[in-house]
């Protein structure tokens, strides 16, 4: 990767708020190939949403701020432009699929607007071209009566068809990199598998780059190369996909593993992680995970945990635990 | 949209009624007795009772009531006990001067009112959102008739700039107008600065942003129309409260509407005249609200469709 097409470095991001200041986002940085997948995973609160905000520029001001870091794109480092030039990259270079598509379609304009005004206003194409255009990208996607449904408005659609649009929009000028925040969290089951389908066609069709931000190991093992497990705004492993789901490094991570049902193992009770996802304002010394971890000791308490190799694959597997052998012992012996 | 229309007509007859109806008591509950006004203060007792019998005010009040309703549902208003005319075409001559100064203080507002606010908006805790702030307190703190006096002073008798009063073209709805407006472009400020503020915060504007656009076609065509949903409203009421009369504003402009009118016969108990004008009001504001109605669904298809 001796060129990476998005390059974060040390970013972090910070709000502040009526009690404090709270660090979402602490020293993560992350490597991503031109046409390569990363999956962010973490719990609600982790941090993965406002490091994607970052890269789109769309962390909310004034109360959040970037306060360090470097975001490269293509050799450029983002945060050093002025916010009005670096956002004329979204959606021509970057582009991004939201958690909740109807909550994120304007809904007083029609969904054909919506896709077509890319073209109109990033483009200068006519409004018929424009419009033909928005129907040729609902037809790939999917929707299926395109020609017909393109009038329509967004609250006419449904869940899955939505997510669809939102998809046609953010491919509209075929970027380099997608970002998908939790594309299929507010879908049904059944949709979301389609959805994720659609996600792993049309970037094997355009190969782009794709950050896949999901709370759910599970939704984003088809489509990811590598994964990135974030708590309490830090990354605490990272990965290729195989490497982080087969020999788990840190027990947060295992935790995860272990909340996602089974189908053809032995009928056990699923294990929730126990406690609840730290409050950034009380963060506790040390590892941020100790208060529920079952490895914790006293060197956890004392001293923070940095990213370190791990010793199956060195080379590209990484976790911050002071206990990450004996995790990975447990998880190898099952 | 049938059923729609149907059900609105029979909510607009039965406004109407309560209306007339209200008036109807009130004018007879308050003291005052027409035949005494027209007869003035020298009259015989046999006089007054007289003129009473002749107008039919000595009659019991259900009685005058449903000879009344009879008459407004054949059209027919009575005449006016000043002017011996018929009491529909006194407001009727008046009321387009009403509506006039109505539209162009409503045009004036709505242009200056979400203007301002968009920009307060967009330069939020600046200087520039302060100055707008404080231009909208002071439009709201002043007294109207204060406000028109003094650009009455200003412009007309020291600038000579604008006629001070009396009816005519545009030139001379300017300073009646904005006066009226003032008040109303506040209320706008606030609610487009505001509705913007809240809507900013909405997904869709971040989608907005994530696909590049401007931050200006972010505001002026992914925002503002959301916004705007709350202005139609308070511009439909602030515009009904227009038709009934600025009657402040007209006395100080000397503009020949609705509003003078209507003071001028309250006090004169003329009440046909009055019967007449708050009909005529209270029809412009059903109207008004139905107007409104179809204006939501036109900016939110969420309404217009259903769902």
């Amino acid at each position: 990767m001796d060129h990476p097409l998005l390059s974060v470095q040390d970013l972090t991001v910070q709000f502040r708020t009526r009690a404090g200041t709270i660090t979402a986002v602490d020293r993560v940085s992350f490597d991503l190939a031109e046409g390569e997948t990363l999956a962010i995973l973490g719990e609600t609160g982790s941090g993965k949403s406002v490091t994607a905000q970052a890269v789109m520029g769309l962390v909310p001001r004034p109360a959040g701020q970037v306060t360090g870091g470097r975001i490269i794109y293509d050799g450029t480092d983002l945060l050093t432009r002025p916010p009005s030039e670096a956002r004329r990259l979204n959606g021509t270079e970057l582009a991004m699929v939201f958690q909740d598509p109807l909550s994120s379609l304007n809904p007083v304009l029609r969904v054909g607007a919506q896709i077509g005004e890319l073209f109109r206003r990033r483009r200068g194409a006519s409004r018929a071209e424009a419009r033909r255009k928005a129907i040729e990208l609902m037809d790939r996607v999917g929707i299926p009566a395109a020609a017909r449904r393109v009038d329509d408005y967004p609250h006419q659609f449904s869940g899955g068809m939505r997510q669809r649009v939102m998809i046609a929009m953010a491919l509209a000028l075929q970027p380099r990199l997608l970002i998908a925040d939790e594309p299929t969290t507010a879908l049904d089951v059944t949709v979301q598998a389609q959805i994720m389908a659609l996600l792993a066609d049309l970037k094997a069709e355009h190969r782009m780059a794709m950050i896949l931000i999901s709370h759910d190991l599970g939704v984003v093992a088809g489509v990811a190369d590598r994964a990135m497990l974030m708590y309490a705004g830090r990354v605490v492993e990272t990965g290729e996909l195989r490497e982080v789901y087969e020999t788990t490094a840190h027990p947060y991570t295992r935790g995860l593993m272990a909340s996602i049902p089974e189908l053809d193992g032995p009928r056990e009770r699923l294990q929730p992680i126990p406690g609840a996802p730290p409050d950034l304002m009380r963060l506790p010394s040390g590892c941020p995970f100790r208060p529920r971890c079952a490895y914790a000791t006293d060197i956890c308490a004392s001293q923070p945990p940095t990213l370190a190799a791990v010793p199956t694959r060195p080379d590209s597997h990484r976790a911050a635990c002071h206990h990450a052998e004996e995790v990975l012992a447990d998880v190898v012996a099952g | 949209m049938t059923a729609y229309l149907i059900r609105r007509t029979l909510f607009a007859v039965f406004v109407l009624w309560g209306a007339v109806t209200i008036v109807f008591l009130v004018l007879r509950l308050v003291p005052g007795d027409p035949a005494q006004l027209i007869l003035g203060s020298d009259a015989t007792q046999e006089e007054i009772a007289q003129l009473r019998d002749q107008m039919g005010l000595d009659r019991p009040l259900p009685v005058q009531y449903g000879k009344y309703l009879s008459d407004v549902v054949n059209l027919d208003f009575g005449d006016s006990y000043r002017y011996h005319r018929d009491a529909m075409d006194l407001v009727t001559e008046r009321f387009p001067a009403t509506v006039q100064l109505a539209v162009v203080a409503t045009v004036i507002a709505l242009l200056l009112g979400i203007s301002l606010g968009v920009v307060a908006a967009l330069r939020v805790n600046r200087l520039t959102d302060r100055l707008v702030s404080v231009f909208a307190l002071l439009s709201q703190s002043m007294p109207s008739f204060w406000i028109g006096i003094v650009f009455i002073l200003v412009f007309a008798r020291q600038l000579h700039l604008l006629a001070s009063g009396g009816k005519g073209g545009l030139d001379r709805m300017i300073l009646p107008g904005i006066t009226l407006a003032l008040p109303f472009i506040a209320i706008l400020i606030r609610l487009t600065r505001s509705g913007l503020l809240d809507v900013v915060h909405e997904n869709y504007i971040q989608t907005a942003r994530a696909k590049g656009l401007s931050e200006r076609v972010v505001i002026l065509r992914h925002a503002v129309r959301n916004a705007l949903i709350p202005i139609v409203t308070v511009t439909g009421i602030e515009f009904g409260k227009l038709l009934g009369g600025a009657v402040i504003i007209e006395t100080v402009f000397a503009w020949p509407g609705v509003g003078r009118l209507l003071i001028d016969s309250i006090s004169a108990r003329d009440y046909n005249v009055v019967q007449a004008a708050i009909l005529m009001i209270a029809g412009g504001f059903v109207l008004i609200n139905l107007v409104v109605d179809i204006l939501y669904g036109y900016l939110d298809p969420r309404i217009r469709l259903g769902r």
